[in-house]
C-alpha cells in the first residue's frame, strides 16, 4: 500500500493546459465517483485550482497505481490538445507525495508564496471527497495534517504577512495613515484599469466614500455606479482635493495632471490633516515634488512596487522556516501509513490461528468422549496457551518493524510462513486506524 | 509591608521594560501579551504598595519627592494599560514602561520617610497628573515623528510595521494635551492658594513657577491651536515634544531643590 500523486501545475504546464484538466466545482463530485471506482484506486482526492490540478490517490502497488491515476488524469481533460503531455506532468509517490501535499497546503508551492486561498482549496478538495466517500483512512488523516501544518505555517512564520501586490501595498499605506478608512474619501483620477483596480482594493478595506473623476466623463458615470461612487468632472476635480484623503492617479495623460500647488491648496483648507497621494500611472501624473510637502505623502508605482519587492524576500525567507516544519511532519505521517501495512497481516495471522485452534480442539473433544466441563475448560486453554505463546514472537517482532523500513517486508514473509493468503482476502478492504493501534 | 510591594513593583517594572524593549527591537514578535501581563501584574502590585503606605503612614503619600515620583510611575503605567485595552497600541509599551521604570527607580533613590511637601496633595495629584498628560503626549509625538520620518522617506520596514497610523497618535496626543492642560490649570491654582496660605503671597517668580506658568501659556496656544486652526499632525507632534521641555525643566527644578517649594 503507498500514497502517490499525479498532477500539473504553474510550475509545469502553461495556463492553456491547465485551464484543460481542471475540475470546476460542479464537475468534482462525479469526478471523484469516477476516480472511487478507477482501477487499482483505494482511496482518492481532487484538487483543482486555477494554477494546479492534483490527484492524490491510496493504492496497493506503486508502479501500477501510478500508471493508473496518470490514465485517469488524461481522462479529465476537457479537449484533447496536441503535444506530448508527460513533460508537464509529475508524479509522486511515498514520502515525498506527502511532503507535495503538505507544500501545496502551507502555500509553498503558490505562484505568490504565502498567498491564503490554497489552503481553503484544500479545505474544500477534502470537504467534496468526504461527501463522496472517495477518501479513507489514510488520505483522510494525511489531508487533515496537512490543513494543521499550513494552519501552524501561517500561524508561525511570517510567510503571509505584508502586501506583495501594488494595490494591496496601497491599502497596507494607507491604514499606516488612516485609522479608521471608513472615515476617509478616496478621489480616483483616472478610471482606467489600474486605477479601478486600486479602487477596489480600498473599497473592500472599507474606504467610505468614492470620488471618480475621468475624462471621459460618461465612462466616470459608469465607472462610478459599478463601485457605488460619485463622479466628478474632470475639469474641477482639484476643488474636491480638499475632501479627498486619498488620490489615487491613474489617468493616460503623459504630464503631471496634479501639480504642486494644486496639493499645497488642498493641504491649506484641509489644516494639516494628512494626505494620501498614489501615482500608479506610467508616465507620472503627480510632481515628485509634492512628496516634499508637510502632510502630504507621495507613493508611486515604483516605490509601492519596491515595497511589494521586500515583503516578497522577507516571505521568502520565513519559507525557508516553513520548509523545515513541513519537512519536520513528513516522516511520522510515512511511519504511520507503514504501520498500516502489517495490520492486516497481524489480524490474518491472529484469525488463521485461532481458526486452527477451533478446528483441532473440536476433533480432539470429540474423540475424548464425555468430559467434565472443568475438563473440558482444560483442553481449551492448552490450545488457546500453545497458540498464544507460538505466536507471541512473531507479533511482536511484526508490531516491532511496522514502521521501519523493512515493515512491508516482514509482512509478506509472515503472510509466506503462515500461509496468510486466503485469510487476508477475507479481511475488510481497509483497517481502521484504532485497529492499527489495538494491532 | 509597602517597602516589599514597592521593590516587587520595580522588579516587574524591570522586567517588563526589558520585554518591552526587546518588542521594539522585533526580536520577539509574539512576546506581546507577556510583556502585557508583566506590566499588569507590576501595576497591581503598585497598587498595593501605595495602598499599604498610605495605610501605614496614615496620610496620603504624595507628601515627598519619593512619593511622588512613585505616584508618577503609577499613573504612567495606568495610562498605558487603559490605552493598550481601548487601542491596543501595543508599542507605546515600548516608551512608558522605560519612562515608568526610570521614574520608580528615581523615586528609590529619594529618602523615603521625608515629609517635605507638608500636605499639599491636592496640587501635588493635579500637577503629577498633568505631567502625565503631557509626557504620553510627547511620547506619542515622538512616535508620530518615527512613523511620519518612515512614511516620508519610504523605508517601510521595522518600526513602520509596529508603529500605528498617523491618525491614531495624532488622535492620542490631542486627547493627552485636552486632558493635561485642565490638570495642569488645577494644578497651578492649588499651588498658588497653598502658596498664598504659607507665604502670604500667590507668586514669589522662582524658577519653578516661572517654569509652571510658561509651559501652561505654551500648552493653553498649542490647544488653542488645535481648536480654531488646525494645529494638528506633524506640528502638533512638534509642539508637544517642545513643550514637555518645559514640564522637565519645571520638574527638575521641584527635584534639585528636593524640598518644600512653599518655604
Amino acid at each position: 500500500m503507498n500514497i502517490v500523486a499525479v498532477g500539473l501545475s504553474h510550475r509545469t504546464a502553461p495556463v492553456e493546459l491547465r485551464e484543460r484538466f481542471a475540475v470546476t466545482e460542479a464537475r468534482l463530485p462525479e469526478a471523484l465517483a469516477q476516480l472511487k471506482r478507477w482501477p487499482g484506486i483505494r482511496e482518492g482526492i481532487i484538487l483543482s485550482t486555477c494554477n494546479r490540478v492534483e490527484l492524490y490517490a491510496v493504492v496497493q502497488d506503486t508502479a501500477m497505481g501510478l500508471e493508473s491515476l496518470s490514465e485517469y488524469l488524461v481522462t479529465l481533460a476537457a479537449a484533447v490538445g496536441s503535444g506530448p503531455l508527460e513533460p508537464h506532468l509529475y508524479r509522486l509517490d511515498g514520502a515525498d507525495a506527502v511532503k507535495h501535499l503538505f507544500r501545496v497546503t502551507a502555500s509553498l508551492d503558490s505562484m505568490v508564496i504565502g498567498e491564503p486561498q490554497i489552503l481553503g482549496q484544500v479545505k474544500e478538495a477534502f470537504e467534496a471527497a468526504l461527501l463522496e466517500k472517495s477518501t479513507g483512512v489514510v488520505l483522510n488523516k494525511v489531508v487533515k495534517k496537512a490543513i494543521s501544518v499550513g494552519k501552524r505555517v501561517r500561524a508561525e512564520t511570517g510567510i503571509a504577512e505584508h502586501a506583495v501586490s501594488v494595490s494591496y501595498a496601497a491599502v497596507e499605506l494607507a491604514k499606516k495613515i488612516f485609522q479608521n478608512l471608513a472615515e476617509k474619501t478616496v478621489l480616483l483620477v483616472g478610471a482606467g484599469e489600474m486605477g479601478k483596480l486600486a479602487a477596489r482594493h480600498l473599497i473592500s478595506a472599507g474606504v467610505g466614500r468614492v470620488l471618480i473623476a475621468n475624462r471621459n466623463y460618461d465612462r466616470a458615470l459608469d465607472v462610478a455606479k459599478r463601485f457605488k461612487a460619485l463622479p466628478v468632472p474632470f475639469a474641477v476635480f482639484r476643488e474636491e482635493m480638499a475632501g479627498a484623503d486619498i488620490v489615487v492617479c491613474a489617468t493616460a495623460a503623459d504630464s503631471f495632471v496634479i501639480g504642486p500647488d494644486d496639493v499645497r491648496k488642498a493641504l491649506h483648507v484641509r489644516q494639516n490633516r494628512p494626505m494620501f497621494l498614489i501615482d500608479i500611472a506610467d508616465p507620472r501624473n503627480i510632481d515628485p515634488t509634492v512628496g516634499a510637502l508637510d502632510n502630504a505623502y507621495l507613493y508611486n508605482i515604483d516605490d509601492l512596487q519596491g515595497h511589494v519587492d521586500l515583503n516578497i524576500e522577507q516571505r521568502l525567507r520565513e519559507a525557508l522556516t516553513a520548509e523545515d516544519m513541513v519537512r519536520a511532519e513528513v516522516p511520522a505521517m510515512v511511519a504511520w501509513m507503514k504501520s498500516l501495512e502489517v495490520v492486516p497481516t497481524i489480524m490474518a495471522l491472529r484469525r488463521r490461528a485461532e481458526a486452527i485452534q477451533r478446528v483441532e480442539i473440536e476433533r480432539v473433544l470429540a474423540k475424548m468422549g464425555a468430559l467434565s466441563p472443568r475438563q473440558r475448560e482444560l483442553v481449551e486453554e492448552l490450545a488457546a496457551a500453545m497458540t498464544n505463546k507460538l505466536l507471541h514472537s512473531p507479533l511482536i517482532a511484526l508490531k516491532a518493524e511496522a514502521e521501519s523500513p523493512n515493515g512491508s517486508l516482514f509482512a509478506e514473509t509472515t503472510q509466506r510462513l503462515f500461509d496468510l493468503e486466503k485469510e487476508l482476502q477475507r479481511l475488510p478492504d481497509v483497517p481502521s486506524s484504532e485497529s492499527a493501534h489495538r494491532g | 509591608m509597602n517597602v516589599v510591594f514597592f521593590e516587587i513593583t520595580l522588579l516587574l517594572y524591570f522586567l517588563s521594560t526589558t520585554l518591552f524593549l526587546i518588542q521594539l527591537s522585533g526580536w520577539w514578535e509574539k512576546g506581546a501579551q507577556a510583556s502585557f501581563a508583566v506590566a499588569g501584574a507590576g501595576f497591581l502590585c503598585h497598587t498595593l504598595a501605595l495602598v499599604s503606605r498610605m495605610v501605614e503612614a496614615g496620610h496620603i503619600p504624595l507628601t515627598s519627592m519619593h512619593e511622588a515620583l512613585s505616584f508618577f510611575s503609577w499613573a504612567l503605567v495606568l495610562v498605558f494599560l487603559v490605552i493598550e485595552l481601548r487601542y491596543q497600541v501595543h508599542i507605546l509599551g515600548s516608551f512608558i514602561l522605560p519612562l515608568a521604570f526610570i521614574s520608580l527607580i528615581s523615586s528609590a533613590a529619594f529618602p523615603r520617610e521625608i515629609k517635605a511637601f507638608g500636605n499639599v496633595w491636592i496640587h501635588v495629584t493635579f500637577s503629577l497628573l498633568g505631567t502625565v498628560a503631557f509626557a504620553l503626549a510627547f511620547i506619542v509625538g515622538v512616535m508620530y515623528l518615527i512613523q511620519e520620518h518612515m512614511l516620508k522617506s519610504k523605508h517601510l520596514d521595522g518600526l513602520y510595521h509596529r508603529l500605528p497610523s498617523l491618525d491614531l497618535l495624532d488622535e492620542l496626543n490631542g486627547k493627552a494635551i485636552s486632558m493635561g492642560f485642565p490638570l495642569l490649570t488645577l494644578g497651578i491654582i492649588t499651588g498658588a492658594l497653598f502658596a498664598e496660605f504659607a507665604r502670604g503671597s500667590f507668586l514669589n517668580w522662582n524658577a519653578e513657577q516661572i517654569g509652571a506658568l510658561g509651559t501652561w501659556l505654551f500648552y493653553l496656544i498649542v490647544l488653542l491651536g488645535r481648536v480654531t486652526v488646525g494645529w494638528r499632525a506633524k506640528k502638533a507632534a512638534y509642539l508637544t515634544v517642545v513643550g514637555f521641555a518645559g514640564v522637565v525643566f519645571t520638574l527638575v527644578g521641584v527635584m534639585l531643590k528636593g524640598q518644600n517649594p512653599f518655604t
